[in-house]
């Protein structure tokens, strides 16, 4: 599904990714996990086509493609999903007004025919009720005024929607409470399928316990430094990351 | 103390010398007075200071003459529609004899001539935006347009419409005033459609006169579709609220040429409130300026005024708010906001917010911005799929929107929101 290799990554003139190797599969869910400041969020970013995070060298390939080149709505299309660490407030538009747009956006980028309302009703409502999402949640402006567990619930709500081949969770457990937490793993896992792939990045632990990876990737100074099963976690959980930034400065 | 010195100003005198006994001579002389104290403003007026009328004006064009083309107009409303074409008020053009019960409506040609002493000093308005010479200008010259009288208690429930149009196929100014006045507790709503049918830079002066009287409610939309690039039009709105009564108001401004909307109103009674929003769709050269000047004179007053800006090419952006809260008018509630979005590097936006606060206890506060569309909003939207143009199109209508929420007629509202549509989507396909 997802082939990263050999990736340098620089944000204005500095070095973020350093030669970052990375092999996902169809159906896996792969864990990253490290410390702060070692281009987690980076590596979100240049996935799904950030302005200003430009790769220098190596390559990102989405199913045999090459997507570095492509645009990030064009990249939406293809099925690259991140969900946001810090989900953007869109004054003034209403939520359904956008994941109508969005929805659509991408099926005529892919050749479908775009989505009438009342099926577009009907699929909206049945995911937002699987999370516990108000419907007068919908008729409000996107994300404002939401509070931090309505917009991770929010970026699961537009992940089922959209249905993505590859989703990137960028630390979608910080700041919820559990029954949030339980909630969104909910949604994730309710998503989990042999045609999709998970990037799933975070600091801890717990969310893991919530969504089973198959794979734990050890992410620090820029790189993947190593990886495993899902008993690395419960290791990096015991031992913190103290070798890998002790190994990276020997 | 006459100083005229101008080419524009002798013929404005002589346009002046025609209008001065077409009825309301005093209230015309008093006009002419006033705007003679100061001339055509220039940038060195101070509220005038962002838009050089002068300048702009040149040689004032011919006053309009009475056209009788007989016209089709397209209807954009479902409303009851009073036209007002090249300064002269059309009932074959309108739906006068369709008006429900409760609502009076005649020219203002005719209530000028009869003279009757509540309307003409309901018209003259000398206790708000009596500093400004064009007002001024547009009281000595007015022309025609329509008075209605809207009888206590009554309800309205179909929209009037307010339509003054140019159609001449050459230059013409036009001075046109329309007086609204709302009884004790009546309740109507009101489409302000100020737009040019032809090509012909015209110079349209034109002013709308409100009176609420306590407990009255309207709810106002104007439609400001400026004409071509050298037409200029000056559109006054003032506004006297009583006791209790509200207008609830909204403004777009789009198309081309010089556009100044300036809006003076006054809370003259205890517990009136005040909504003056409005939204700018600025492409080409447009300039559009809107000043407004909100005079609290009353306790437990409230206003809002929510204004953006949305300004492509060269087209240029005025706000001048000015808030007024006088000694007595304690408790005064006040909120002015002002954003606006350049979406090109030669579009400019002038924000001026000003508060006068001479009460002590008052909750007043002003806003100000003027910013690019937001990197971390575009990357989110296109991340989720939308093409780049199209995020831009949906954060800029996004950006509209908050100026509109406050607007309770879906059907307007709706009409607003596909002005706004067309001007993105024409925005996207270039």
């Amino acid at each position: 599904m997802l082939e990263i290799k050999d990736l340098h990554v620089s944000v204005g003139e500095r070095e973020i990714l350093k030669g970052l190797t990375l092999s996902v599969k169809a159906g896996e869910v792969a864990a990253i996990m490290g410390p702060n400041g070692t281009g987690k969020s980076t590596l979100s970013y240049v996935i799904a086509g950030r302005e200003g995070y430009e790769a220098t060298t190596g390559d990102v390939r989405l199913n045999g493609e090459n997507i570095l080149d492509l645009d990030p709505s064009e990249r939406a299309a293809k099925g690259v999903f991140l969900a946001f660490q810090y989900p953007v407030e869109i004054p003034g538009v209403a939520t359904m007004t956008f994941l109508k747009a969005a929805l659509n956006a991408q099926r005529r980028a892919r050749g479908e025919p775009e989505l009438q309302t009342p099926e577009f009703m009907k699929r909206v409502k049945e995911a937002a009720a699987s999370l516990g999402i108000a419907q007068d949640m919908l008729r409000r402006p996107l994300n404002a005024g939401f509070s931090g567990g309505e917009k991770k619930r929010m970026e699961i709500l537009q992940m089922a929607l959209l249905q993505p081949r590859l989703a990137i969770l960028d630390e979608t457990d910080s700041g919820l409470d559990i029954d949030a937490l339980r909630v969104v793993a909910d949604g994730v896992n309710a998503l989990r399928s042999p045609e999709r792939a998970f990037i799933v990045i975070t600091h801890y632990q717990r969310l893991l316990e919530y969504i089973r990876p198959d794979s734990v990737h050890v992410m620090a100074q820029g790189r993947i430094m190593r990886s495993g099963g899902p008993e690395l976690a419960l290791e990096l959980e015991e031992r913190g990351y103290q070798d890998y930034i002790a190994q990276e400065a020997a | 103390m006459i100083k005229l010195a101008s080419e524009a100003e002798a013929t404005l005198s002589s346009f002046y010398e025609e209008m001065r006994d077409k009825g309301a001579p005093r209230l015309r002389a008093a006009g002419w007075a006033a705007f003679s104290e100061s001339g055509v403003p220039n940038r060195r007026v101070e509220s005038w200071h962002y838009t050089d009328l002068k300048t702009a004006m040149g040689r004032p064009a011919p006053l309009a003459t009475a056209s009788r083309a007989a016209l089709s107009l397209p209807r954009a409303h479902d409303s009851l529609r009073l036209v007002t074409l090249d300064g002269v008020f059309r009932p074959d053009l309108s739906d006068a004899a369709r008006l429900p019960d409760g609502v009076v409506v005649q020219s203002l040609r005719d209530a000028l001539g009869q003279g009757e002493p509540h309307v003409l000093s309901a018209l003259a308005s000398a206790d708000i935006g009596a500093q400004d010479p064009i007002l001024a200008l547009n009281a000595a010259l007015m022309q025609d347009g329509v008075v209605i009288q809207i009888a206590s208690g009554a309800a309205i429930d179909r929209a009037i419409e307010l339509a003054t149009l140019a159609s001449a196929e050459a230059a013409q100014s036009t001075y046109t005033r329309a007086l609204v006045m709302l009884g004790a507790g009546a309740r109507a709503t009101v489409i302000e459609t100020l737009g040019a049918l032809s090509l012909a830079p015209a110079q349209d002066n034109s002013a709308l006169v409100l009176r609420l009287a306590p407990g009255a409610r309207l709810d106002l939309v104007t439609h400001l579709s400026g004409g071509v690039d050298q037409a200029i039009r000056v559109a006054s709105l003032l506004t006297h609220l009583d006791a209790g009564a509200m207008i609830n108001s909204f403004a777009l401004i789009e198309g081309e040429g010089l556009n100044r909307r300036q809006i003076f109103a006054r809370l003259d009674g205890e517990k009136a409130k005040a909504v003056f929003n409005g939204a700018t769709l600025g492409r080409g050269r447009l300039h559009a300026d809107t000043t407004l000047i909100i005079d609290h004179a009353m306790p437990c007053g409230e206003s809002r005024e929510v204004f953006r800006n949305i300004l492509d090419d060269q087209s240029v952006g005025v706000f001048q708010g000015k808030v007024i809260v006088r000694p007595g008018a304690q408790k005064t509630d006040g909120v002015m906001q002002s954003k606006a979005l350049l979406l090109s590097e030669q579009a400019a936006m002038n924000n001026k917010p000003e508060l006068e606060i001479f009460a002590d206890d008052v909750q007043c506060g002003h806003g100000a911005t003027c910013g690019r569309l937001d990197k971390d909003q575009l990357f989110y939207l296109t991340a989720r799929g939308l093409p780049r143009r199209e995020a831009e199109a949906l954060l800029i209508e996004g950006f509209a929107n908050e100026a509109m929420d406050a607007i309770e007629d879906e059907q307007l509202k709706a009409f607003l929101s596909d002005r706004v549509s067309a001007w993105l989507s024409r925005r996207i396909s270039r």
